[in-house]
């Protein structure tokens, strides 16, 4: 089963499919790093201060802060665990 | 002999300086690009095809840039060169440089600018770690697909320098492909554009109108900006609908072409070494501890360290002043020369040591990939203070000196936690106020000790600490009065690790040490001469009665007391001299007087120099013990006023306060000159330390005494 959540709401290690983003300005960044919607990304890392994050997308890691991730809508399956 | 404009861009981290360096050598020169703080690297190279043929090629390596729509200032230069065939820089031929283990993002710059339909060379560079990696690359028919020359190379290895050379000296044939029609987004707008300016294909086109303020050969001709304007306005053209529109049917292309030409075996980031060595440099406690230490190495390596080739060169200056001054007869022109010109001299190459140690570590820093994960780890924290996680490095390099350590926030990208950072890295206590600070404690705190602590040892750390603590509380304040215009992301690759490449690493440092000493030396050389004319000269004829007085034979003294005696004089009634008593009223109500006063006008040009007056003024010879001979001298002086002590606990803690907050350094107010472009920084920098450091001394002087 397929629910919607945002980046900034993975748990470490968890995938998940970008659908669509929140802030257009940022969304345009975000386009040219390869977050494009279709594309897997996944939570590889948080920083020891719970922010930044980094996740892998389009075959590099990439990092950006909690609040960018909170603009990034993602489909995941729900009952997977990791 | 043929003239051949060549601009090599690419993503960041693809090794794109690697390629260039490559291609011109050593023999390549450094600038700002027009107005603003990017760097422009230019270098030459004669190329020869296989006819014999001569080609003169003049490289400029473009800053990295992920598209053609500048998101920062680094990423607006490729546009306004490869969009405007008017603009002098505008190239004959690009070579883009990729990383071949992330062909997806890096063909996405690629495709646009073989779009622009301006020759192309791709070349995917590491090489090496795309066989490491089993990705399979086919170069012929991606070169087919994409209708230009695609070169592999390893330019850590030097491999591909050959092909790609060849490349260059060969004739080259546009590609006839579009990768989107980008002609159907918005025809009336690019057709207007097409008739009005010169352009060189539609996507060129189209991308004026997307970045119309970026090309300047369009402020020449406002009517036809104006006209250009007013259709996109008829249109509806919606600059940022488009670019997401462009991203998206681009990333279609390139998925698509990708899936044609390379397979990829699942590469599992988890079991990439990058991730592994992520697992300790980025952890909890590992992270901080390794940081940390790096920084202390870096602090050692500009404070200790650095002192050994600081000491030769000051030996080494003044030995040449002690030859001139032996050869030449004495007189203005000698003065100028040792006083005014080798002593502004010997201040500039003195800092060369401190500047090559500091970037020699940034630069392994930054090539190895580190420096994405230092933000990484201390975003969260610097963050609320206006700063970066980058920032660390020029704070903590600050207290070697703050020269340097301002040269090296180029690391941060973002333009305003850039400023914030150089605007309050010299409140760091540097090594010049060490000096001051050492004479100012042994003259008021007694060498006692509490606890087993020595007080002087304790009060010196306060003083570092109130550095620090201002830097951060400064930055803050900055932070909410400072207004970007431009909205920036944190969102940043963090690289693969890479082993330095030591000659990247070698040309960085010689290029910043250049930069410093040609750009920078240009304005310390200046303030030099003219502060040594104010002390070396006075109104009227003040000084030749000095001569007269002790040159008349009989007072009772062995020449060298005669001649510490006529600098004491002279000084008093230098400009400097006079200058100092001037502003004695001003400083009064902070319990100096007009010889306090010649120290802070003179001490200007580095706040050590603060001690030299002192020597100067209470006339103490420059021999080994000055320091103690001035520092008794010091202790019998008597505040005529309240009849104590001249350097009472009062004054001594605030003109302490006074040096730590004052921007007492003409080499800094130059570097910011140099590194922000723009003289409002250094001025603002000036007034806000000078208002700070008169006010703190201002109340610690009337609440302590």
């Amino acid at each position: 089963m397929l629910k919607n959540c945002y980046l900034s709401e993975l748990k470490l290690g968890q995938k998940g499919i970008i659908e669509s983003f929140t802030d257009y300005e940022l969304s345009l960044k975000l386009l040219e790093m390869g977050c494009i919607p279709g594309e897997e990304v996944e939570l590889i890392r948080i920083a020891p201060f719970g922010d930044p994050v980094a996740i892998s997308v389009s075959g590099y890691i990439l990092s950006l802060r909690k609040d960018e991730a909170a603009t990034v809508k993602l489909r995941i399956e729900n009952n997977v665990v990791s | 002999m043929k003239k051949l404009k060549v601009a090599l861009i690419g993503n960041p981290n693809s090794g794109k300086s690697s390629v260039f360096n490559g291609l011109t050598g050593l023999n390549q020169k450094v600038a700002n690009f027009p107005g603003v703080t990017v760097e422009k690297r230019i270098g030459f190279s004669k190329l020869k095809n296989r006819s014999g043929e001569i080609f003169d090629c003049e490289f400029i390596d473009l800053p990295g840039a992920y598209s053609l729509y500048p998101k920062s200032p680094e990423e607006k230069i490729p546009v306004q060169l490869l969009c405007d065939p008017q603009n002098e820089l505008h190239p004959d031929l690009t070579i883009v440089i990729a990383d071949g283990t992330n062909l997806k993002r890096n063909l996405f710059l690629c495709s646009q600018i073989i779009d622009l339909k301006i020759p192309v060379i791709m070349v995917v560079n590491m090489m090496d770690i795309v066989r490491f990696k089993n990705i399979e690359i086919d170069f012929p028919k991606l070169s087919a697909t994409l209708g230009i020359p695609v070169i592999a190379m390893n330019a850590r290895k030097q491999e591909g320098f050959a092909e790609l050379k060849e490349a260059i000296c060969s004739p080259y044939n546009l590609s006839d492909k579009d990768f989107i029609d980008i002609h159907s987004y918005a025809p009336e707008v690019i057709e207007t554009i097409r008739q009005t300016i010169n352009v060189t294909s539609n996507y060129n086109a189209f991308l004026v109108a997307n970045n119309l303020d970026l090309i300047s050969n369009l402020e020449m001709h406002e009517f036809k900006k104006e006209k250009i304007r007013k259709v996109c306005e008829k249109t509806n053209f919606n600059s940022s609908q488009m670019q997401a529109r462009e991203t998206l049917d681009r990333y279609k292309v390139i998925t698509q072409l990708l899936n044609d030409h390379i397979a990829s075996p699942e590469n599992p980031i988890r079991r990439s070494y990058s991730y592994r060595i992520d697992n300790i440099l980025t952890h909890r406690v590992w992270g901080y501890l390794i940081f940390l230490f790096i920084l202390f190495l870096i602090f050692q390596a500009i404070f200790s360290w650095a002192s050994y080739p600081m000491n030769l060169i000051d030996s080494a200056f003044s030995k040449i002043s002690s030859g001139i001054i032996k050869t030449f007869p004495g007189g203005i022109f000698r003065d100028l020369l040792v006083e005014g010109i080798l002593a502004g001299l010997n201040g500039i190459v003195v800092f060369v040591p401190q500047i090559a140690l500091l970037f020699f570590f940034v630069a392994i820093l930054e090539d190895t990939g580190y420096m994405s994960r230092v933000s990484f780890l201390m975003d969260k924290l610097m963050r609320q203070f206006g700063l970066n996680g980058k920032s660390l490095i020029p704070l903590m390099s600050g207290v070697a000196c703050a020269v340097p350590a301002i040269m090296s926030a180029r690391t941060i990208q973002n333009r305003k936690e850039r400023l914030i950072t150089i605007l309050v890295t010299p409140l760091m206590s540097c090594s010049a106020r060490l000096p001051v600070y050492t004479l100012l404690i042994s003259l008021i705190i007694p060498a006692n000790y509490i606890l087993g602590i020595n007080i002087q040892g304790l009060v010196l750390m306060m003083m570092y600490l109130i550095g620090f603590v201002a830097a951060i509380l400064l930055a803050w304040i900055m932070k909410k009065i400072i207004r970007s215009k431009e909205r920036s992301f944190y969102v940043m690759e963090m690289p693969t690790y890479r082993a330095p490449r030591w000659k990247t690493i070698g040309i960085h440092i010689a290029e910043k040490v250049k930069v410093f000493l040609f750009d920078a030396g240009k304005v310390i050389i200046s303030i030099s001469i003219i502060l040594w004319v104010l002390s070396s000269y006075g109104p009227g004829d003040a000084f030749q009665q000095i001569e007269n007085k002790y040159n008349s034979g009989t007072t009772g003294l062995t020449e060298k007391e005669i001649s510490t005696k006529i600098q004491s004089e002279k000084l008093e009634h230098s400009y400097a001299g006079k200058l100092g008593q001037l502003i004695e009223p001003a400083i009064k109500p902070l319990g100096y007087d007009w010889k306090i006063g010649i120290a802070l006008i003179t001490s200007f040009a580095a706040r050590e120099v603060f001690v030299g007056t002192m020597s100067t003024i209470y006339s103490v010879g420059s021999d080994e013990s000055a320091k103690f001979t001035v520092r008794e001298k010091m202790q019998h002086e008597i505040n005529a006023d309240t009849g104590g002590p001249r350097y009472s606990f009062a004054t001594g803690i605030s003109l302490m306060l006074f040096y730590a907050f004052a921007m007492q350094c003409m080499s800094t107010v130059a570097i910011v000159y140099r590194e922000t472009k723009n003289a409002k920084y250094p001025i603002f920098q000036f007034l806000y330390m000078s208002a700070m450091a008169y006010l703190a001394a201002l109340i610690a002087y009337q609440i302590l005494s």
